[in-house]
């Protein structure tokens, strides 16, 4: 396999990993304001994710980091070409890293409400921005012969970027309710499981609206012809069975099957994608791919070792604090946020 | 052009403010793990207290530091587009090593420190902040490493159109790095110490919680002593350092316009008149700027006309000055902070030492204000390094008004530029008022909201 094959696999896991883990804090987020009926139950949400976000965040940052070192020319023109888009979500990740760290510190219901709010617009607002962004990645945008983004932020928004910035939102939140049923006891579980099945029946119609809108906009499935193949058909059969799980309250593996749904969801999107990494819809040889947006040998050889080298310590230390942190919450007990 | 200008204030706001964050969070937590490790060791609960107190206010400084790095990673690509491709290939490389090996292990175990009082033994505990020190000073590291490639760009090859990787040893054994990371990392460790100091100082003029206190400012101002000390004899360093890599800044933060004589003088005071290229008033020290630049009395330093025209038959026609009188008085300033520093500092380990602390209110009132000082350090320092390699971006190879992004129109910097320096104003006064909030509550109150209002109400009523 070439190395700009492997960076490109490498950086898709990267994006997965990020939605997968962070998806659910976003989820979580999202729900709080609507989950928690009193103080004590907003915090034992927050809670929830309080030892995960901050190393969930980072898999964006990682990603970004590594499309930077591995596709400079990837980096640079979906950094500037989404600008305002990518104001928007660092302004929400901005005010939603510093909401769970100051919200419970300060005991007036005035200032709870209002980093409440932040909380909850900081979960969704990234949650949509990157479902509109993933869909114009698998749509295409106008990208001229020098691989600069010619649009501007209303290019990204359309019918079908809208589509599929709702069912990375209902995704999440669908994720989110299943990752507080396995953090909560008591009423929270309840409520939590009860949302997840409201929300699930929703996340699997607009999905399907998605893939299916997805026929008309992009060339993905044109690519490839009418059946999408086993990547896609999985996901869409494993995100149909979550409802399953939710009914005989399987948190575990529903929680799994979510998971799941979004880690074939991604890889569909990647493997659509593939060989190009930004797609133009000005002219398709200006497309950007893993060759002509690519870092040089050395650099992709340099940064192989070191990404074999920490990646297993990184996953070894972050799945041992799910492990250390795996008891649910009882409500009456200390809470650090 | 205005594009340069506004995404060149962009960067200068989110860099400096970004570096009011971090050096606490790098000094502070070092402190914290020496505490714990203080109550791991002797089991005496003060210790513990102190530990508890120290990383409330650090957890609340970090937050905001790791939340203004995110849009220090992403802002290359969004502004400067043309530069992230030029030197995308050597530059990403050290922020995505940042990422992979840095951020994971200080979030995570910032978390775990936080969330793991009760869910580890104390042992694996310590180790948790520990880790997060190391962490968050490998982070230092590696994004040093990719600004002395702004400063002195080594281990590259220009081909392709753009600067390609060709040596990665020499990318990270590149010596500005190793003179630019001590300097930053002993002026963390002072900003932390000087923090635990002045706060403690606050508590001891007040005869408050004398127990935590008495002890958290012998730790604090023997760290502050030291590092103090240290970061200005590394300072001294990398200020020679420039004479071989960048002496332009060199003459520019002496508004030196031509080449001193062989016992070069120091500029203690210059009136600059920066479109003439002189200076009216300049009251000198002998000696001094020899010894600045050389470590000896003798050598004569550069001036700005000679490099220029230098760099003018090297570079192309071009100016190639930075803007003097910003690079002059930075200077000065980050060089009276690191002093005052060093005195404060080594008064307050005398006090300690003859157990006189308690006594002298005066001096522990000036030390509150003190916390100011490796603040404005950190920040002329920043400018000065920063503004002083202009026009470069990266020094000799590419042009600050060439790395910009091409199609981001004026407008959409400005709605960033505004939006960014309104959310970082907002932020920066939530996080003083909570700095103020768990001072003036101290250590023994404020475990949990619920509690401490329990105590609270019947002390207000």
């Amino acid at each position: 396999m070439s190395l700009d094959v492997l960076w490109f696999i490498l950086i898709a896991v990267l994006y997965t990993g990020y939605f997968v883990l962070e998806g659910f804090d976003y989820g979580v987020g999202m729900l709080m304001p609507f989950l928690g009926k009193n103080d004590e139950q907003r915090r034992l949400i927050i809670n929830s994710i309080g030892p995960f976000w901050d190393g969930n965040e980072v898999w964006l940052l990682t990603a970004g980091g590594a499309t930077f070192a591995a596709f400079p020319n990837w980096y640079a023109t979906l950094f500037s070409g989404f600008y305002l888009a990518l104001f928007l979500m660092l302004l929400a990740l901005i005010g939603r890293g510093v909401a769970f760290e100051f919200r419970s510190k300060v005991d007036s219901q005035a200032w709870r409400n209002t980093w409440d709010w932040v909380i909850f617009t900081g979960s969704l607002l990234p949650a949509l921005l990157w479902g509109v962004a993933l869909a114009n990645l698998m749509q295409g945008v106008p990208i001229d012969a020098q691989m600069n983004f010619t649009g501007n932020f209303f290019t990204l928004l359309s019918p079908y970027t809208v589509v599929g910035g709702l069912s990375m939102v209902l995704m999440f939140a669908l994720h989110g309710a299943l990752f507080l049923s396995l953090r909560t006891v008591g009423e929270l579980q309840v409520r939590a499981r009860q949302t997840a099945r409201r929300v699930g029946m929703w996340t699997t119609i607009v999905m399907f609206v998605f893939v299916l809108l997805s026929y008309f906009f992009t060339d993905m499935f044109t690519k490839i012809g009418v059946d999408p193949g086993p990547v896609p058909v999985l996901a869409g059969l494993v995100l149909i069975s979550v409802a399953f799980f939710i009914r005989v309250k399987k948190d575990g593996w529903a929680f799994a099957m979510t998971s799941v749904t979004i880690v074939l969801s991604t890889a569909t999107i990647f493997l659509g994608l593939f060989p190009r990494v930004m797609v133009s819809s000005t002219n398709p040889a200006w497309s950007l791919t893993i060759y002509n947006a690519s870092s040089s040998h050395y650099t992709l050889t340099v940064m192989t070792i070191v990404a074999f080298s920490l990646v297993p310590i990184v996953l070894a230390y972050q799945i041992w604090t799910y492990w250390v942190f795996r008891k649910r919450l009882q409500p009456g007990g200390h809470l650090d946020y | 052009m205005l594009n340069v200008f506004l995404a060149r204030w962009q960067f200068g706001i989110t860099t400096v403010y970004h570096f009011l964050f971090v050096p606490l969070t790098i000094g502070l937590i070092i402190l914290i793990a020496v505490m714990e490790s203080m109550y791991v060791a002797s089991g005496n609960d003060v210790y513990k207290r102190m530990t508890k107190f120290w990383g409330k206010l650090f957890l609340i400084n970090f937050a905001v530091g790791v939340v203004t790095g995110i849009m220090q990673e992403f802002q290359f690509g969004m502004n400067w587009s043309s530069y992230s491709r030029f030197v995308g290939d050597v530059f990403g490389p050290p922020l995505a090593i940042e990422a992979l090996a840095a951020f994971f292990l200080e979030s995570t175990f910032v978390a775990v420190w936080l969330f793991g009082w009760d869910k580890l033994s104390p042992k694996v505990h310590v180790l948790a902040a520990w880790l997060v020190a190391f962490g968050v000073s490998l982070s230092a590291v590696w994004i040093l490493a990719a600004n002395a490639f702004m400063q002195e760009p080594v281990g590259y090859v220009l081909q392709h159109g753009r600067a390609e990787m060709n040596n990665f040893w020499a990318l990270i054994s590149n010596y500005q790095l190793w003179v630019e990371f001590p300097h930053v990392w002993f002026g963390a460790l002072s900003t932390g110490a000087f923090f635990v100091t002045g706060v403690s100082a606050w508590y001891l003029v007040r005869k408050r919680d004398l127990e935590v206190f008495t002890r958290s400012f012998q730790i604090g101002v023997m760290f502050a002593l030291v590092a103090s000390v240290l970061t200005v004899v590394l300072g001294h360093e990398q200020a020679q350092h420039l004479m071989v890599a960048q002496p332009m800044k060199m003459a520019a933060s002496e508004a030196l316009w031509n080449t001193s004589a062989y016992h070069a003088p120091w500029s203690i005071f210059a009136v600059i008149d920066e479109a003439r290229q002189v200076n009216p008033v300049d009251i000198k020290i002998p000696y001094v700027l020899s010894i600045l630049a050389y470590n000896h009395p003798y050598g004569s330093v550069p001036g700005i006309h000679q490099i220029q025209a230098l760099y003018q038959s090297r570079y192309g026609p071009g100016n190639y000055i930075p803007l003097v009188w910003v690079i002059y008085w930075s200077f000065r300033v980050m060089v009276l902070a690191g002093t005052l520093m060093i005195l404060l500092a080594l008064y307050g380990v005398i006090l300690t030492l003859k157990n006189r602390i308690s006594r002298h209110t005066t001096y522990l009132k000036w030390m509150v204000f003190a916390i100011a000082l490796p603040y404005i350090g950190h920040t002329t320092g920043w400018i000065m390094t920063e503004m002083g390699r202009q026009p470069w971006v990266v020094m000799g190879l590419l042009k600050t008004n060439l790395g910009v992004s091409p199609t981001v129109t004026s407008a959409m910097v400005w709605t960033t530029l505004l939006g960014f320096s309104l959310i970082y104003l907002v932020m920066g006064l939530v996080d003083v008022y909570m700095f103020v909030h768990f001072i003036r509550k101290g250590p023994d109150l404020g475990e949990d909201p619920s509690e401490m209002d329990a105590k609270l109400t019947p002390a207000l009523s």
